[in-house]
């Protein structure tokens, strides 16, 4: 018998997983371009880039995006360009303050002795093991309590008071972000040869020429792999960005929840489509860098 | 210029074990390595000779005593402020920089102009043969290639003293032994005083002008290649640095260059040179001969002649190593296939009495412990 031969049941295994991880996806974005003002039936791309569109079985208005028309909707809505603003704006500060922390977490884990190493170890675990609800609604209660206090404290009213917002959900990211970037940057670090840093040391480096010249390029890809796992997990966050949001910092996730409280109309289809595709392109990213890494250089 | 480049004294360096015991990697060494000269620590590993280099080049600490690099004491001087320079057994090639770039780094931290760096460089990879490489990255060259690179980047620096460990372990035998002898005449040629960790004896007799034998943190013997190979001091010496037969003995008479020493085995005096220092009358020793310096004859009575038996003989090329039995003493003997013929084996066959001669000079007489 041939053993290359494909067995049916793994064919029929893989249809299915294909099936169930992508047909969401292909449904959605889809539905993206219906000619159709709700998403319970796809009743057809809208056609024409120009001139009037039938909706719904009646004339209703032009369409010059044509079946992009979702899209522009979506373009035109203030509420989405805020939360898309929001969420890009907590990812990026997060991600650059949690690479930080994170990086040089796992360089004082890999090059230190100390007495509670062991317990920082699995400490970083914890964030990741933790059902996220748990940690939003801890989270939720450590602000609140401190505000409180602070509030208290200070004597503060009205708008002066310390509130949930931006900052908030920012430091959160950070705070679930962070073990995501040590444990990456540990894996990436784990093969690194202490020589090099010595070799630097002899030619002449002091520590910091040494760091920024060997040891930082050399784990940069690890680096980088860990702030776009980071930068992904902080896009799509929704459970602990729910605790912790506040008027003002609508994040896209919060965004769209809201929205299907009230209506599902094919915007929220255009918003996701573009949304998996930024996801989608910092994957791509990161397998660039992981397989960059991989391949010898010949 | 101070006599010495390098000096230990009385180093201790302590480790904790992962057991959590404490371990003296290295043992109250003392060492003076002279300016210009190729001095080689060997050792098995964990002899400590990897862990004295690392704390010459300031990568480890002293526990205990001091290490002085041109008369200074060292203290906690970092790794960047000694004029010493490393070529590491891995090489520690920078692998996101070009060939050039390595080289660069070091004079780039001393701060030296553009051409300067340019001029210096192109001459270091010139001095290995490395003309044409400049942009390759160190992946894209063989061991031989990066070994040389490793050279030059530590060389372009002009160090007092070069340290280099194990830097040829990697390559494979014959390059291994042309770069040896690259690596000496290099020295020569420079004047730079090397200082070369090493497992590999034939390799440290090669090239050193001097040598530390070196075990359980501990310097054994440190002398000229010809006195450790010819005078060893103690038993592990002769053992470390080629082969020798040791017969067990205790010392009947003793003069200042003549020992004379019972073999309970052989039931007969042996005479021998005292390689020892401090041996005593009626102490039990070793007596050792190397194996290609008895000498097999065909019934002759002499001094130290003793009659034995051929039970083995291998033939490997240049020599053939008998096994001779004298009662149940077992003695190695190489003898030098000096006549070309088919059947070396002819010469010396199984069964075959001869008589072993083990001159005086060849015989050397060492303390037990």
């Amino acid at each position: 018998m041939n053993p290359h031969r494909r067995s049916p049941f793994i064919l029929v295994a893989m249809v299915l997983v294909y099936i169930f991880l992508y047909a969401p996806i292909v449904g959605l974005v889809l539905y993206s371009f219906n000619a159709s003002r709700t998403n319970v039936t796809f009743e057809g791309f809208i056609p024409s880039f120009s001139g009037r569109v039938v909706m719904d079985g009646s004339l209703v208005k032009s369409a010059p995006c044509g079946p992009f028309h979702w899209y522009c909707d979506l373009a035109k809505n203030s509420d989405v360009l805020e939360a898309a603003g929001n969420t890009l704006t907590i990812a990026f500060t997060a991600i650059i303050l949690s690479t930080i922390i994170g990086t040089m977490a796992a360089l004082a884990l890999q090059r230190y002795e100390f007495r509670i190493k062991p317990f920082t170890q699995l400490s970083l675990y914890i964030p990741i093991v933790i059902p996220e609800i748990v940690m939003g609604i801890g989270i939720l209660t450590l602000f609140s309590q401190f505000f409180g206090w602070f509030n208290g404290l200070l004597g503060l009213t009205g708008d002066a008071r310390l509130s949930m917002g931006i900052v908030t959900v920012t430091i959160s990211h950070i705070a679930f972000m962070v073990p995501f970037v040590t444990l990456v940057v540990q894996a990436r670090l784990q093969g690194f040869d202490k020589a090099y840093e010595e070799a630097a040391m002899d030619l002449g480096a002091n520590e910091w020429i040494t760091f920024r010249r060997v040891t930082f390029p050399m784990i940069l890809p690890g680096v980088l792999s860990g702030a776009l796992l980071a930068f992904t997990l902080s896009l799509d966050d929704f459970v602990i960005t729910f605790f912790t949001n506040g008027p003002g910092s609508t994040t896209l996730p919060i965004y769209v929840y809201g929205l299907l409280r009230r209506i599902i109309t094919p915007q929220v289809n255009a918003l996701s489509t573009v949304w998996i595709l930024i996801v989608f392109l910092a994957v791509l990213l990161l397998q660039w860098i992981q397989s960059r890494e991989a391949k010898p250089q010949h | 210029m101070k006599e010495f480049a390098v000096e230990l004294r009385d180093v201790v360096k302590k480790f904790i074990t992962p057991e959590g015991n404490e371990l003296n990697a290295v043992d109250h060494v003392d060492m003076q390595i002279r300016n210009g000269e190729f001095f080689s620590m060997l050792g098995s590993s964990g002899c400590g000779k990897t862990t004295s280099l690392r704390m010459i080049a300031g990568f480890e600490w002293p526990t205990e005593g001091e290490v002085y690099i041109e008369g200074k004491p060292m203290g906690h001087t970092p790794p960047f402020q000694r004029k010493v320079n490393t070529v590491f057994q891995s090489y520690a090639l920078f692998q996101h920089m070009s060939v050039y770039q390595n080289v660069a780094f070091g004079l780039e931290m001393e701060g030296a102009q553009k051409e300067e760096i340019k001029k210096r460089v192109m001459r270091a990879l010139e001095m290995v043969q490395l003309i044409g490489m400049e942009n390759r990255r160190p992946k894209q060259l063989s061991g031989g290639q990066q070994q040389r690179v490793a050279l030059a980047r530590a060389l372009v620096k002009t160090p007092d003293v070069l340290l280099l460990d194990e830097p040829l372990g990697a390559l494979d035998l014959k390059l291994r032994k042309e770069m040896q002898l690259e690596l000496k005449a290099l020295q020569q040629q420079l004047g730079i005083t090397f200082i070369y960790v090493t497992h590999d004896q034939e390799e440290a007799l090669t090239m050193s002008d001097r040598i530390a034998v070196m075990s359980k943190g501990k310097v054994m013997q440190m002398g000229s290649p010809a006195e450790i190979y010819e005078r060893p001091r103690n038993r592990f010496v002769a053992e470390f640095i080629g082969e020798s037969n040791f017969l067990e003995g205790q010392i009947k008479s003793l003069s200042a260059n003549e020992a004379s020493v019972f073999i309970p085995a052989l039931n007969a005096e042996v005479t021998g040179t005292p390689a020892s220092e401090g041996l005593v009358h009626g102490e039990q020793v070793f007596v050792s001969i190397r194996p290609e310096k008895i000498h097999l004859t065909e019934h002759s009575a002499r001094l130290n002649t003793f009659e034995g038996e051929i039970t083995s003989t291998v033939y490997i090329g240049s020599n053939t190593h008998v096994v001779v039995h004298i009662g149940d003493v077992r003695l190695k003997v190489w003898e030098q296939n000096r006549i070309s013929r088919l059947e070396p084996s002819s010469f010396y066959t199984i069964g075959q009495k001869v008589d072993l001669m083990l001159m005086p000079e060849n015989t050397l007489v060492l303390k037990k412990d």
